[in-house]
C-alpha cells in the first residue's frame, strides 16, 4: 500500500513498484516515479516544514521547482547530507532518508513556533530598529540569537564524498523546456539535420501535459505524445535529450549553463556515476521554452498545509494518482482551476466549493460545474482558513457586503493566474516589457540570439504555442544551416483556458487590514510587510525586496515576485511598469558547488608544476615548496636532520665543494629578429645593443611607473636572438608583458617572442668544484676561465645531447647553468651527479640558494621588493644605461617622489647578537621606546641564519638606508627589542673573486 | 526623526506598525545647493550625513542614477577589516574600523556590525613573509592582527581544512579579530535616514549627464535627466563610474574599471563563525546572518562596465572554497551578480581635491571599499567642508600618480577585499 490518498487507476505510476522511504524517522512507502513530496501526501503526511522566520507549519504549495515551503534534508551518510532540498523535485528511492528542517524539537512541536506570537513585533525590517543597546549585546547575545533562529537546513560537516562531472558542448539550437512548446521547436529544428540540445528541470518530458489530462495532440493523450516525442529525439544522431536537467544560467554570448542530476534520484548510484553533471553549452541559437509558473492567492493565513497551487494539485492527481485531500475547496482568480477541482471530483474527492474572486468565469464552466454537483461561488473571496498543522476550514465572504461562512475542508486549491517564466530571458539581459492588456511582464528587447516560446512568451491558447515553436525551431535551423525538411504539423486540442487572473492581495487582506497573507512563504513575508516598507520610504522595488527580503528566499520569488510588486505599486499609487521589476539573477534554481567546481578538486584543484628532475629529488629525500604552481625542491634533508642543519650543510658544501641545484622553473622566453636587441632595449633598462653573442647579462625590467618588476640573466646566443630569463613566479607576467608591448607599443619592430620555459631543463652546478664536475661530459665548449669566463654563455653538447651552457652564478661561486632540452633534464643531471657525489658535492634547494644568493646581496624580485622599489633603491643604478633614450619606465623614474631624498634603500642588517635571526617582515624603528603608532623606517626582506659567515644575516629596506650604514637600529618585536646595525648587502666574499674561480 | 528602540518597536506593534515615518522622502530637486554629492551609496550618503551633522552644512543634495545603495554599497560582500600594511592605510581603514563600533548607536539604525573577525590564509612561504610582514606592522601602528598556526586557525575556524596533503596546505594565518561584517543595506539606509533628517535632500532616479564650470573654471553645478541643479562644490562617489563623471568635468581619472562578482549559498544554520580569505587559494567567504554563506574572488580579467558575470569566473571561486572547505561542496548557490569596481594604479582610493574648483572626488575603492564607508565619508565631508583634507586623506591625493607618491597596497592584497 502506497498511502490512503493514492486513488486506484488514477496517475501514471505502477501500484506494484514500491519503494520504502523514512521521513523524521517513520516509515512509508512510496512508488517508483513519486516525488517525496507525493509519496508523502499519498500518505497523508501534509505538514513538511517550518517558515524561516516565525516557525509556521508549512506544507507543499507546488509541485515543482517553484516550491517555497516544503524543504528537507536529505541524508545518504553523513558525508552526503544535503541540505534545502525540495521535497516536490526529490525522486523518492529505497531507503532514502529525509529529514525536516527549521524546527526543535520536532517537526510537529516547534518551539520556534513561539515567534508567531510575536509576529506583530517582528515586522519587516524590526531588526534595525532595535537590538543596538546596549552596545556589546548585539555581537554577544542578539546576533547569536537571530543566527541560530535564521538559516533552514544543515550544512554538511563532512567532505563530500560524491564525484560531480563537466561538458562543454556547442549546438545549433538549444531548447529550454521540454513542455509542449519546447518539444515542438525541438521536433522542427532536429528533422532540419542540425544539432539540437532539449532540456527539461523535470525528470519526465512534457511539462504542464503531465497534468492537463485533456490535451491531446494529434489525437494522442498529451503527455504520450510528450513521451514519444521526447524518445524518437533521443534517438536522433543529431539531438541530445537532457531530463532532470536544469538550465540554471545564461550568460554573454548565448552560453549557457545546464545542471544535470544524475543519481540523487537513485537508490545505489554506484561508485561510477558522477551525482551531477554540468554542461557548458554555447548555442548558436536559444529557444526558451520555459513556461510559466502560478500564482498563489494572497490572502489572511493563507499558508497552512494542505492550501496549495491548483497545477500542483492537478499534477498529484492525474501524475502520481495521488488525491490531496477528500473535501476540497477551491480559491481561484482565473479558469484554470476549474478543471483541477473537475479532476477531483471526477476522481472521487468532494469539491466543497469553487471561489471564484471574478463575477464572470470563463464559458461552460459554470455548467460544466453544475454538472459534477460542484458549488460554484463567483464574487466571492476566502479571507480566512483555520486549522493547526493542516487546513481545516476556509472562511468565504460575497465580495461586496453580506456575511462570512465557514467551509470545512482538508485541502485548499488556489490561483491568481500564470507568470511567464522570464527568468532566463532577462538573465540573457533581454528587456521585459510591460503588456498592459493581460497585465503581465513579456519578454521585450531581445539582447542575445534567443526566441521565447508558449507560455513564457505569453502565448496561452495551445496550438498558438505549438505553432509558434514549430515556427521559432524551423526558422533557428533554418539560420543555422539547417536543411530544408518539412514541418511537423503538429495538432493541439483539449486544452483548458490559461489567461487572465490577478496580482497583489484578495479582498480582506486589503492595506487596512493586519493579517498575515503571505506573499513570500518561506521569508515569511506578508502583504503587510511590503506596505510597511513602502510606508517607510521605500519606494523602488529594489528597497522593498531588500527591505522586507521578497522574493529572496532559496524560489527566488518564482511565485511572490509579482504579487510583491502589485502590492507597492498599489501602496504607492503607481502602476506596475512604473515601479518596475526587480532584476533576475542567475541561478534559475540553486546549483550545487559540487557541480559547478566538478573535476577542480584535490589535485586538479590547480595542476602542480613539476620539473624534469622531480623524480630524483623525490627519491632523493627532498621537501618541496610550492612557488605559484611549482613543486620545487626546498632542501634535502639527510637522516637525523631538520630543515636547519639541511640547509647549514647544503650552504656549506656548496662553497667548500659544489652543489646541484634544479633551476628548470626559471622562465624562459627565446626573443628572436633583427630587432630583437632593440626591443630588449626597450623593455630592460639595461643596454643591449653592445652585448657580444655567447655572453650574458643581468637585466632588470621596470612596469611603466618605473618600479621593479622583473629580472633574470639574459644571454645573447646569435645577433638576432637572446635567451632571456625571468623569475620563476614572473614567466607568465613577464611574457604577456612583453607581448603586450610588442603588439601595441612597438608593433614595428621585426621580433618574436616564444616561451621556453617547459622547453628547458636547467642544472645549476655552483662551487668550487663545478668546472671539475661538469668538465669531462661537456663537448666541443672549452670550459676555462679564459675562453668562457663568467657571464658568457655557449652552445654545445653534453653527455651526447644539446646544451646552451651558462657561466652564471646566484651564489658568487663559479658556476655553470646546463640548459638541456627537458627530456634530457633527468639524464643529464643524473650524469652530473654521479661525477658531483663522490667528489663530496650536494644536492640543494631553494631555501640555500636563497641563502647564498642573501650572501652575496643578490635581491630576489618579489621579496626584497614589493612593487614599490627603483632599481636606485635596490642599489642597482648601475644597471640603468645612462645613454638610452628610452625604455619601459624611464618616465615614472623620472617623477619627483622616485628621485626625492629619504626614499627607502636596500641594506644590509647585522643583529648585535650575531645568534638573533631576524623575523622577515618585521619592521625597523630609529626609537623602539617612541608610543604607538610608531615612525616606522622599514621591514627587514630576507633574513637567514648564514653558516658560512657565522653569523645572521638580513637585508632591509630602510628609509635612507645607505646613509644609516653602520648606524644601530631597533626591531621591536612582541616580546623584545633587536638591535641591529645597518650594513652593506654583501656578507660573504665583499671582493666577488670568487665566481672567476 | 522619530527614535528607533525596542520600545518604539513594541508601540508600534500594537497598532499595525502604521506610526513609523519615512526613513527618507523623495523631494524634487531644489534651484540651488550649497553641495551636491553625486552617487547615494555609503561613501556619498554618509558624506551628507557627516556635512550636516559635524559641519552644519544642511543645504545638500545627494543625486542618485538608479535607487539609493543600489550601486557596490548593496553588492559587496561586507567584508570590515584595517590590517593595511602602509601607514597611511593603516591609518585611513582604522579611522574606519573605530567609527564602525558604534555606528548603529550613532546613526541610531543597526547596521549590525559584528566583529567576528577576518582571517587570512598563508599557503606558502611567500604568502608567510607577507603576512609577518603585515603582522609587524599592524602592531606598531596601533592595529590589530595576530599570526595563527594552522591548528589555530582551524580552532578559530573549524570548517577550514588545513590538510598536510592539499593542493595548497594552510601554513598559518593572520587574524584581526575586530575584523568582520556589517549589514550593506542598513549601512545605506542608516546614512540616508540619518542626513535627510537633517535636511539633506536625497534625489533617486536623477542621473548626471554633465559638471557645469563658470567661466573662472570653477564648478557651478550638475545637469542631470531632471534638469540643471546648482551648487558651489559638487563632490563625485560614483564607484566605477567615478571616471565618466569626472571625465564631464574635463578631469582624467587613473582609474579602471572592472566587473566583480559574489554570490551567496542557500541559508542554513550557523557552520561559519567567522571571515576567512585567501590570496593564494584565492576566494572570500562569511555567513552571513540569515545563514547565507556569502562568497567572492577577485575581479574579471578585462575592464568592463557590463554587471553581467561569467560562469567561469564563479567556478575559479567555488573551486577555492571547495577547496579550502570540502564540506560546501553539497551547499547550492543561491544567487550570484556583478558589480563595478574601480581601481586605482597603487590600489589604494583617490579622497582629495582636484584641479577643479569646488569639484572633490571620492573613488578608486576597487574591491574594498566597503570597509572603509562610515571614515570616508567622515573625511570627504571634512574635505569639503573645509575646502581641504583631513590628515587622514591628505595622502590619497590624485597627484600621487603624477609625483610617484603611491601607496602601493596592490602587492599586499592580489585578492578582492
Amino acid at each position: 500500500m502506497s498511502g490512503a490518498n493514492r486513488i486506484a487507476g488514477a496517475g501514471r505510476l505502477t501500484p506494484a513498484r514500491t519503494v520504502r522511504f523514512t521521513f523524521d524517522g517513520d516509515i512509508y512507502t512510496g512508488l517508483e516515479g513519486d516525488t517525496l513530496a507525493s509519496a508523502l501526501i499519498a500518505n497523508g503526511v501534509h505538514l513538511m516544514g517550518r517558515s524561516f522566520k516565525y516557525h509556521r507549519p508549512r506544507g507543499v504549495l507546488g509541485a515543482g521547482a517553484e516550491e517555497p515551503n516544503a524543504l528537507m534534508g536529505i541524508e545518504r551518510d553523513k558525508a552526503r547530507r544535503q541540505p534545502n532540498v525540495r521535497a516536490t523535485v526529490q525522486e523518492v528511492f529505497e531507503g532514502m532518508k529525509a529529514v525536516s528542517q527549521n524546527r526543535w524539537p520536532s517537526l510537529g512541536f516547534d518551539v520556534g513556533a513561539v515567534n508567531d506570537l510575536f509576529s506583530p513585533f517582528f515586522a519587516a525590517g524590526f531588526y534595525y530598529k532595535t537590538f543596538m543597546w546596549p552596545k556589546a549585546a548585539w555581537q554577544k547575545l542578539y546576533e547569536p540569537v537571530i543566527r541560530s533562529a535564521a538559516g533552514l537546513g544543515v550544512s554538511p560537516d563532512e567532505a563530500d564524498t560524491d564525484h560531480y562531472a563537466s561538458r562543454y558542448v556547442h549546438c545549433d539550437v538549444l531548447v529550454i523546456g521540454g513542455g509542449v512548446s519546447g518539444l515542438s521547436a525541438a521536433l522542427a529544428a532536429a528533422r532540419t539535420g542540425v544539432s539540437v540540445i532539449i532540456c527539461d528541470e523535470q525528470a519526465h518530458p512534457g511539462g504542464a501535459l503531465a497534468y492537463e489530462t485533456g490535451v491531446a495532440v494529434n489525437g494522442e493523450p498529451g503527455f504520450d505524445w510528450a513521451v514519444e516525442t521526447a524518445c524518437a529525439l533521443a534517438a536522433m544522431d543529431n539531438v541530445r535529450v537532457l531530463t532532470r536537467t536544469t538550465a540554471f544560467g545564461y550568460y554573454a554570448q548565448n552560453f549557457v549553463g545546464l545542471a544535470e542530476r544524475v543519481t540523487d534520484h537513485l537508490a545505489d548510484p554506484g561508485p561510477e556515476l558522477p551525482r551531477e553533471r554540468l554542461w557548458q553549452v554555447r548555442a548558436k541559437k536559444v529557444i526558451l521554452a520555459t513556461g510559466a509558473i502560478e500564482r498563489h492567492m494572497v490572502f489572511a493565513n493563507n499558508d497552512r498545509p494542505g492550501i496549495m497551487l491548483s497545477s500542483a494539485a492537478r499534477k498529484y492527481l492525474n501524475h502520481y494518482g495521488v488525491a490531496v485531500g477528500t473535501k476540497i475547496g477551491i480559491y481561484t482568480a482565473n479558469d484554470s482551476a476549474y478543471e483541477t477541482a473537475f479532476d477531483l471530483k471526477r476522481a472521487g474527492a468532494s469539491v466543497e466549493a469553487i471561489v471564484d474572486c471574478r463575477d464572470n468565469p470563463g464559458e461552460g464552466l459554470l455548467s460544466k460545474a453544475a454538472d459534477l454537483g460542484i458549488e460554484v461561488l463567483t464574487d466571492h473571496s476566502v479571507i480566512n482558513t483555520s486549522g493547526a498543522r493542516r487546513i481545516s476550514a476556509m472562511t468565504v465572504k460575497r465580495n461586496r457586503g453580506g456575511g462570512s461562512r465557514s467551509v470545512a475542508v482538508d485541502a485548499l486549491i488556489m490561483s491568481a493566474g500564470w507568470t511567464p517564466s522570464v527568468h532566463m530571458f532577462s538573465q540573457s539581459r533581454g528587456k521585459v516589457a510591460w503588456d498592459a492588456e493581460t497585465e503581465r511582464f513579456l519578454p521585450g528587447e531581445y539582447a542575445q540570439d534567443c526566441t521565447s516560446v508558449g507560455a513564457c512568451n505569453g502565448t496561452d491558447e495551445l496550438q498558438a504555442s505549438i505553432d509558434e515553436a514549430v515556427a521559432a525551431g524551423s526558422e533557428a535551423a533554418k539560420a543555422t544551416g539547417g536543411k530544408r525538411a518539412a514541418k511537423p504539423k503538429l495538432k493541439g486540442t483539449g486544452a483548458g483556458n490559461w489567461s487572465g487572473g490577478m496580482a497583489g492581495s484578495t479582498a480582506g487582506a486589503g492595506p487596512d487590514t493586519t493579517v498575515k497573507a503571505f506573499v513570500d512563504f518561506q521569508n515569511d513575508v506578508t502583504a503587510k510587510d511590503i506596505r510597511l516598507a513602502v510606508r517607510e520610504g521605500m519606494h523602488s522595488i529594489e528597497h522593498v525586496k531588500r527591505f522586507t527580503t521578497n522574493g529572496m528566499a532559496s524560489d527566488q520569488g518564482k511565485t511572490s515576485n509579482i504579487h510583491g510588486l502589485a502590492i507597492a505599486a498599489e501602496a504607492l499609487g503607481r502602476d506596475m511598469p512604473e515601479v518596475g521589476l526587480t532584476t533576475f539573477r542567475p541561478p534559475y534554481t540553486p546549483v550545487t558547488f559540487g557541480s559547478i567546481v566538478n573535476h577542480g578538486r584535490g589535485k586538479l584543484f590547480d595542476p602542480a608544476r613539476k620539473t624534469p628532475m622531480h623524480g630524483w629529488e623525490e627519491d632523493h629525500g627532498a621537501v618541496f615548496e610550492d612557488v605559484g604552481q611549482w613543486k620545487r625542491a626546498w632542501f634535502y634533508p639527510r637522516a637525523g636532520e631538520d630543515m636547519h642543519a639541511a640547509v647549514n650543510r647544503e650552504c656549506r658544501t656548496v662553497r667548500e665543494v659544489a652543489g646541484l641545484f634544479d633551476a628548470s622553473t626559471l622562465g624562459k622566453i627565446e626573443v628572436v629578429g633583427p630587432d630583437a636587441a632593440k626591443f630588449l632595449d626597450l623593455m630592460y633598462t639595461n643596454g643591449w645593443q653592445k652585448l657580444k653573442p655567447g655572453r650574458c647579462k643581468y637585466g632588470i625590467m621596470l612596469r611603466e611607473d618605473g618600479f621593479i618588476y622583473d629580472d633574470g640573466v639574459v644571454a645573447r646566443i646569435a645577433e638576432d636572438r637572446f635567451h632571456v630569463t625571468t623569475t620563476t613566479g614572473g614567466a607568465p607576467r613577464v611574457l604577456h608583458h612583453m607581448e603586450d608591448y610588442l603588439q601595441t607599443e612597438f608593433p614595428e619592430l621585426d621580433v618574436w617572442l616564444t616561451s621556453t620555459s617547459e622547453q628547458w631543463a636547467v642544472v645549476a652546478v655552483q662551487g668550487p668544484k663545478a668546472r671539475e664536475i661538469i668538465a669531462p661530459l661537456v663537448e666541443d665548449i672549452d670550459l676555462s676561465n679564459e675562453a668562457m669566463p663568467h657571464m658568457s654563455a655557449r652552445e654545445g653538447r653534453i653527455c651526447g645531447v644539446p646544451t646552451r651552457l651558462f657561466r652564471v652564478s646566484f651564489t658568487g661561486e663559479a658556476g655553470f647553468e646546463v640548459n638541456v632540452p627537458a627530456d634530457y633534464g633527468r639524464a643529464v643531471w643524473e650524469a652530473i651527479w654521479a661525477r658531483a657525489e663522490p667528489l663530496g658535492a650536494c644536492a640543494y634547494g631553494t631555501e640555500t640558494m636563497h641563502v647564498l644568493r642573501a650572501e652575496k646581496g643578490f635581491i630576489i624580485v618579489g621579496q626584497d621588493t614589493d612593487g614599490t622599489v627603483t632599481p636606485q633603491d635596490a642599489g642597482l643604478s648601475w644597471a640603468i644605461a645612462k645613454a638610452k633614450p628610452d625604455f619601459v619606465g624611464i618616465r615614472g623614474l623620472m617623477r619627483p617622489d622616485l628621485v626625492a631624498e629619504g626614499r627607502k634603500q636596500l641594506v644590509g642588517l647585522k643583529t648585535k647578537n650575531p645568534k638573533t635571526v631576524l623575523e622577515e617582515g618585521a619592521q625597523i624603528v630609529a626609537d623602539p621606546n617612541q608610543p604607538v603608532p610608531m615612525k616606522m623606517l622599514g621591514h627587514v626582506t630576507s633574513s637567514y641564519w648564514s653558516e658560512n659567515c657565522g653569523h645572521s644575516i638580513a637585508m632591509a629596506l630602510i628609509a635612507d638606508g645607505r646613509a644609516k650604514t653602520g648606524e644601530t637600529l631597533y626591531v621591536p618585536m612582541p616580546d623584545r627589542t633587536i638591535e641591529v646595525e645597518v650594513t652593506g648587502t654583501v656578507f660573504f666574499d665583499e671582493k666577488g673573486e670568487r665566481v672567476n674561480g | 526623526m522619530r527614535k528607533y528602540s525596542i520600545f518604539a518597536v513594541a508601540r508600534e506593534a500594537m497598532r499595525g506598525h502604521k506610526g513609523w515615518p519615512q526613513q527618507w522622502t523623495s523631494p524634487e530637486p531644489k534651484k540651488q545647493y550649497d553641495v551636491i554629492i553625486v552617487g547615494a551609496g555609503g561613501h556619498g550618503l554618509g558624506a551628507a550625513y557627516y556635512l550636516a551633522k559635524q559641519h552644519g552644512i544642511t543645504n545638500v543634495a545627494v543625486v542618485e542614477k538608479g535607487w539609493l545603495g543600489g550601486g557596490n554599497t548593496g553588492r559587496n560582500t561586507t567584508i570590515i577589516r584595517s590590517n593595511y600594511l602602509y601607514d597611511e592605510s593603516a591609518a585611513l581603514y582604522n579611522h574606519a574600523m573605530k567609527m564602525w563600533d558604534g555606528l548603529s548607536q550613532d546613526l541610531n539604525y543597526n547596521v549590525m556590525y559584528s566583529a567576528r573577525g577576518v582571517m587570512m590564509l598563508a599557503h606558502n612561504v611567500h604568502d608567510v613573509q607577507g603576512a609577518q610582514r603585515h603582522i609587524h606592522a599592524n602592531r606598531l601602528n596601533g592595529v590589530q592582527n595576530e599570526w595563527l598556526t594552522p591548528e589555530q586557525a582551524k580552532e578559530y575556524c573549524p570548517p577550514l581544512n588545513i590538510s598536510k596533503t592539499a593542493r595548497y596546505p594552510v601554513m598559518g594565518a593572520a587574524l584581526q579579530r575586530c575584523g568582520g561584517n556589517a549589514r550593506h543595506d542598513a549601512v545605506a539606509w542608516g546614512y540616508a535616514r540619518g542626513a535627510a533628517n537633517r535636511g539633506v535632500d536625497i534625489i533617486q532616479n536623477c542621473a548626471v549627464t554633465g559638471i557645469r564650470r563658470a567661466a573662472n573654471g570653477a564648478v557651478e553645478g550638475v545637469e542631470t535627466t531632471r534638469g540643471f541643479i546648482g551648487a558651489k562644490k559638487v563632490g563625485v562617489v560614483a564607484a566605477g563610474h567615478s571616471s565618466v563623471l569626472m571625465e564631464m568635468a574635463g578631469v582624467q581619472m587613473p582609474l579602471e574599471s572592472y566587473p566583480l562578482q559574489a554570490l551567496v549559498s542557500e541559508p542554513v544554520k550557523p557552520i561559519f563563525p567567522c571571515v576567512v580569505m585567501s590570496n593564494t587559494v584565492h576566494a572570500y567567504i562569511s555567513q552571513s546572518d540569515k545563514g547565507e554563506l556569502v562568497i567572492g574572488a577577485g575581479t574579471d580579467q578585462y575592464t568592463s562596465y557590463s554587471q553581467t558575470g561569467g560562469l567561469h569566473i564563479l567556478t575559479h571561486t567555488l573551486d577555492a572554497i571547495c577547496e579550502m572547505f570540502p564540506i560546501f561542496s553539497r551547499m547550492k548557490m543561491l544567487r550570484s551578480w556583478g558589480g563595478i569596481v574601480d581601481v586605482t594604479p597603487d590600489r589604494s582610493p583617490i579622497l582629495a581635491k582636484t584641479p577643479v574648483p569646488g569639484l572633490y572626488v571620492n573613488c578608486g575603492w576597487g574591491t574594498g571599499g566597503f570597509k572603509a564607508t562610515p571614515g570616508s565619508a567622515h573625511v570627504f565631508a571634512h574635505t569639503i567642508a573645509n575646502d581641504a583634507p583631513h590628515p587622514i586623506n591628505a595622502p590619497f591625493t590624485l597627484e600621487r600618480f603624477r609625483t610617484g607618491r603611491l601607496i602601493d597596497e596592490a602587492a599586499a592584497a592580489a585578492v578582492a577585499h
